[in-house]
């Protein structure tokens, strides 16, 4: 059990309660998520969103290296090429690929579409989704295999 | 076949200890027994001071909810069999607090659930003359699952952030908001998002989603606070494109 507070004799407190020992009390403890398998995905989830915003700030760097010139850009693009970093891609690139695959399964949640008197399916929702990021990775390849 | 099943139950005998702990029961096992069965049979047969609430046995009143090891579920409607051999935990809400043994305060909750003005708003009442307001099954499919919700407060037993932010409003209470929100006779949208927009409105959500996994009555209130973000974000970017549209 939780920790545990006795509330004081408050106002809001029926006439049962201020009479006897009180309301009992029980608080969330900090590691509230770690009990529950649902739970610790979500926190999982909730962190992984630091890898996006890592993600983010790598591009941002880089366009700034852009702007700096001709050298201090090859500069940038040796440092992307170091086991180091190719570490770091590696293991935010799964935790962004979580982030992705978690939220898009959550859009049906968010989106409830309406055509005429039918309500869209979740799964079509969710699908339409995944299709819309199969067709941006796609182009993104595409554009970088062919220029 | 086991003959009979262990219960230990969260005692909280407010007048007379100040601290509550697990007392240990042993009731007969049957197939066809709900966890409420049991507290019934404890309550004729072992110990008249054991309190709870309960009234129509058949999950419609929604007094009855309790955690039972560890979750929050409808009494009347959670089968002993599912925790064979057992022992069965019971224990009163969490994030309420506890009158006495599994019995909670709900005071807290009823204040929120009038906050979000759960009642059809008008510009401007129409005169009885004109005759009443029509809703056709199409409009009335917008917002029904919504209106399903039997208060049973197992989403806010569910709910970590509850929890945390005691004052945040919470599922079943943002579900009831949606359902005034999409019925096609009230205009009062905006009045809600004011209560809404504010700190311990919508936005104190992650989405932690366990809400809709324990509510009795499949009203999905997850579903209806990711929807009332959107809408929020969406009229947000109206306002910020179309300054000039419909406020
Ligand atoms: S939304 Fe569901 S879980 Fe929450 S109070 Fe209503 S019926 Fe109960
Ligand atoms: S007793 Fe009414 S819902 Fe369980």
């Amino acid at each position: 059990m939780v920790e545990v507070v006795i509330t004081s004799v408050g106002q809001e407190m029926s006439e049962y309660s201020r009479r006897n020992g009180g309301l009992y009390q029980r608080r969330t403890p900090i590691f509230w998520w770690t009990k529950k398998w649902s739970n610790v995905k979500f926190i999982t989830r909730e962190l992984t969103s630091v890898f996006v915003a890592g993600y983010a700030l790598v591009l941002l760097f880089q366009i700034r290296a852009l702007f700096q010139g001709p050298e201090t850009y090859a500069n940038f693009l040796e440092w992307l090429k170091t086991p180091i970093s190719i570490t770091l891609h590696a293991v935010g690139f799964l935790f962004v690929l979580f982030h992705s695959i978690t939220w898009f399964n959550l859009a049906p949640k968010a989106m409830v579409i309406r055509l005429g008197k039918k309500t869209v399916p979740g799964s079509l929702i969710a699908a339409s989704n995944y299709a819309a990021w199969l067709v941006v990775s796609g182009l993104i390849t595409w554009i970088l295999a062919f220029s | 076949m086991a003959e009979s099943i262990t219960l230990e139950i969260f005692r909280y005998l407010s007048e007379s200890e100040t601290k509550p702990a697990f007392q240990t029961y042993e009731v007969p096992f049957r197939r066809d027994w709900v966890i409420l069965d049991a507290l019934n049979y404890i309550k004729d047969n072992l110990d008249g001071t054991l309190s709870f609430r309960w009234s129509c046995r058949m999950g419609v009143c929604g007094s009855c909810g309790m955690m039972v090891d560890g979750t929050p579920v409808l009494t009347c409607a959670t089968f002993m069999e599912k925790f064979l051999p057992g022992p069965i935990r019971v224990e009163p809400l969490v994030n309420f607090p506890a009158v006495r043994d599994l019995v909670i305060e709900m005071d807290d909750f009823m204040g929120k659930l009038s906050r979000v003005k759960p009642w059809i708003i008008r510009d401007e009442e129409k005169p009885l003359s004109q005759g009443e307001y029509i809703q056709t099954p199409a409009q009335l499919h917008d917002y029904k699952q919504y209106s399903m919700c039997i208060n049973c407060m197992l989403c806010y037993a569910a709910c970590p952030i509850v929890g945390l932010e005691p004052g945040f409003v919470g599922p079943a209470a943002i579900a009831l908001a949606q359902r005034y929100n999409l019925d096609n006779r009230d205009q009062g949208k905006k009045e809600r998002m004011e209560v809404l927009s504010q700190d311990d409105g919508i936005y104190e959500c992650t989405l932690v989603g366990e809400c809709s996994v324990v509510c009795p009555k499949s009203v999905d209130p997850a579903g209806a606070i990711q929807r009332y973000k959107a809408t929020t974000a969406m009229e947000w970017w109206k306002s910020l494109l179309l300054p000039w549209g419909k406020k």
